[in-house]
């Protein structure tokens, strides 16, 4: 089991095993559901309730899939813990973080000044996730809009 | 032109910070060159065949006098003395090391420029037309627009790993001055019945190895919703776009694949959804972006007289020169192709030479085109002859904009480590024995486009002449595509047949403008011609 390195809660950890989006439909006592890349996020909000754990796996840090999948979840009301697993660049942890994710577990363990770095990088961004619950540039140029 | 606030300074200076970082964790050998890779070419650093090459954005291709010159010294002190204009209006520097690139971004950084997102499988620079703000058929400038989207794709967390590499054009005109169908995302400002200015969309156009010519897919973005239709269009295609084939994963094979129909369906129900959040920045933003493209304080009184009686002179305003949407001024260009010289080439002292012309006489505003030349937007027709002469004297007076001479060409096997044959030396042998004066004259409008590989930097699907450079067993060969074009009535060019050496596909070119010659009717350009009478007599003539 990979551990998690990073984690943005305060509540209880999940570890419950994490099957397979094809099979969770199916299996109406499963809590943890794990996202490949190309697997369809939105085959899951029918079950957002009872979802306490998705892991969203990146086989290369570069397959920039599960960003979306991340941002489709938060935006449909997903509360649960979002665990970013695989191969983690500490470079993206930061927009990571911005596509909803509140907890990471790197197939190697990063370089925690590397993490802290890229978790604080960016005091300002000019995109409005509403998932990562910042305030955008143009909203800060715009108190009153 | 458009001017940081201290938001945009700090994500500009904040990404140089980021760099810097990772080039000394690369230098440590914390980050093995792999791992490294992807995160320099998110900042347009490449490893080519000599050294490192970095890609400088100007974003929409505008640039004032203080930026040029810092590129000029650029060149100078990090290079070797020379910068190289693209076709993506952004400038290359091709003798690059590492070490030093933090200091060049920080030395970029001090007069708002970047090179965010020049390169990687991220939106890259965005485009534009070359004479917006100066243009008489245009509905609006349409950089503002540019400038939204500019920010909008800057570290958008979403889209930083595409399947590929995604460009995005901005026109506002009739004429198509920027390709714009020939990109990932081409979007056409637009006045719809009501009177209101909108955005018009075409996605999954794209040359490469599969050149295809963009289909529209929405005819009318509200201005408030802009934002949120581009990210529909982006988020459809980091889900499915193919990533199991890297020739197969650019939005235009999505596109063709689903079908333009389904395609438009799945962005149009993501844009249903999206328009429930709130992603969209205020109509008050786009206002406070274009009071910074308010016109220049143009001297209503100037003159519309020219005096021509310098023959030169009057050759370079007829091909060069541009119709200004103000009453005595006009819009010149400078050609960055003399005659044997390396398409879009500028030495450091001839950068600084048009920065400190473009102070002088176009109100401190440059614009780098696609076609890899250089444009001064706003020009006193007083003030013209100077500034030609001027010009002319730093060998940048070359009058031959849009002709067999102003050829676009990729760096080709002399740099680039993609490349399979050389583009340069085809470019200059071609321009050399085209470069006569009566010659081009004789030709008229004839764009000539050359790239060194199938990736098609150099546009050669769209040339009226176009020429692939391939390999063929490990030997240079060259292939020529008639009837390509990149205006509004954007066309893919053919192939003639087989290829040629570098001596046989000049000689071909000559055929191929030959029959042109002896088949024009009227006013005809080489493309008309090529229209009316089809291949064939040009087939006959250069292989018959």
């Amino acid at each position: 089991m990979v551990e998690v390195q990073f984690r943005f809660r305060n509540d209880e950890a999940v570890n419950d095993p994490a099957v397979t989006v094809d099979s969770f439909a199916q299996q109406t006592n499963a809590a943890a559901v794990r996202i490949e890349p190309g697997d369809d996020a939105r085959a899951l909000l029918p079950h957002l309730e009872r979802i306490a754990l998705v892991e969203v796996n990146f086989p290369a840090w570069t397959d920039g899939r599960g960003y979306s999948s991340a941002r489709v979840l938060r935006e449909a009301g997903y509360t649960g813990e979002l665990r970013a697993v695989g191969d983690i660049a500490p470079d993206m942890l930061g927009h990571l973080q911005r596509c909803g994710f509140d907890a990471f577990a790197p197939d190697k363990a990063l370089n925690p000044a590397d993490a802290e770095a890229a978790f604080g990088r960016w005091n300002n961004v000019y995109q409005a996730t509403v998932v990562d619950g910042r305030q955008a540039i143009w909203a800060k140029r715009h108190p009153a809009a | 032109m458009y001017k940081y606030d201290e938001y945009d300074q700090e994500m500009v200076d904040t990404r140089v910070a980021e760099f810097r970082d990772q080039v000394r964790r690369r230098i440590s050998g914390e980050l093995t060159e792999d791992q490294f890779r992807p995160l320099r070419l998110q900042n347009g650093l490449y490893l080519q065949l000599h050294a490192y090459m970095l890609r400088v954005a100007v974003p929409y291709g505008t640039l004032n006098s203080a930026q040029m010159k810092v590129l000029g010294d650029i060149a100078d002190k990090y290079d070797r003395g020379y910068g190289h204009f693209t076709t993506r209006q952004n400038i290359q520097y091709n003798w690059i090391k590492l070490e030093e690139t933090p200091d060049l971004l920080a030395e970029l950084a001090a007069v708002e420029m970047h090179a965010i997102q020049t390169s990687g499988n991220c939106i890259r620079n965005i485009s534009s037309d070359q004479y917006a703000g100066a243009a008489a058929d245009e509905i609006v400038d349409p950089r503002p627009y540019a400038e939204l989207l500019r920010q909008w794709s800057s570290f958008h967390p979403e889209f930083l790993t595409l399947p590929r590499k995604f460009k995005i054009a901005v026109i506002a005109s009739e004429k198509d001055r920027a390709a714009m169908k020939l990109h990932d995302i081409g979007i056409k400002m637009v006045r719809n019945d009501a009177g209101e200015i909108g955005a018009q969309f075409y996605v999954g156009g794209g040359m490469g190895r599969t050149p295809m010519i963009a289909p529209m897919i929405r005819e009318f973005v509200p201005l408030d919703q802009l934002i949120t239709y581009s990210e529909a269009c982006l988020r459809v295609y980091n889900r499915y776009g193919r990533r199991d084939n890297k020739y197969k994963a650019r939005i235009k094979i999505l596109v063709h694949e689903l079908g333009k129909d389904e395609y438009t369906r799945q962005v149009e129900e993501e844009f249903a959804h999206l328009l429930t959040l709130p992603i969209e920045p205020p109509l008050a933003e786009l206002e406070r972006i274009k009071t910074h493209f308010v016109e220049p304080a143009f001297d209503a009184g100037a003159s519309d007289e020219l005096d021509l009686s310098d023959p030169d002179f009057r050759l370079w305003v007829e091909r060069n020169t541009h119709a200004h949407k103000q009453a005595g001024y006009v819009i010149a260009t400078v050609s960055l192709k003399p005659v044997g010289g390396i398409p879009g080439d500028a030495s450091a002292d001839q950068i600084r030479l048009m920065a400190q012309l473009a102070k002088d006489y176009s109100f401190d505003e440059l614009r780098v085109t696609h076609a890899q030349n250089i444009v001064f937007p706003h020009v006193r027709k007083a003030d013209l002859y100077t500034l030609w002469q001027a010009l002319d004297a730093a060998e940048l007076g070359t009058a031959n904009l849009d002709t067999v001479g102003d050829i676009i060409a990729c760096p080709g096997l002399d740099y680039c480590s993609l490349a399979n044959a050389r583009s340069i030396p085809v470019a200059q042998k071609i321009s050399q024995r085209f470069g006569s004066a009566e010659k081009q004259a004789e030709l008229g409008e004839l764009k000539l486009k050359i790239s060194g590989c199938i990736n098609a930097c150099g546009h050669h699907h769209a040339g009226h002449i176009g020429i692939l450079g391939v390999d063929r067993k490990g030997v240079e060969n060259y292939q020529l595509l008639l009837g390509g074009s990149e205006g509004a009535d954007t066309s893919l060019g053919q192939i003639t047949g087989p290829g040629f050496d570098e001596d046989g596909i000049v000689n071909a070119v000559e055929k191929a403008t030959n029959v042109y010659l002896s088949n024009k009717q009227g006013e005809e350009r080489f493309l008309d011609t090529y229209r009316r009478i089809g291949m064939a007599p040009f087939k006959e003539a250069i292989y018959g």
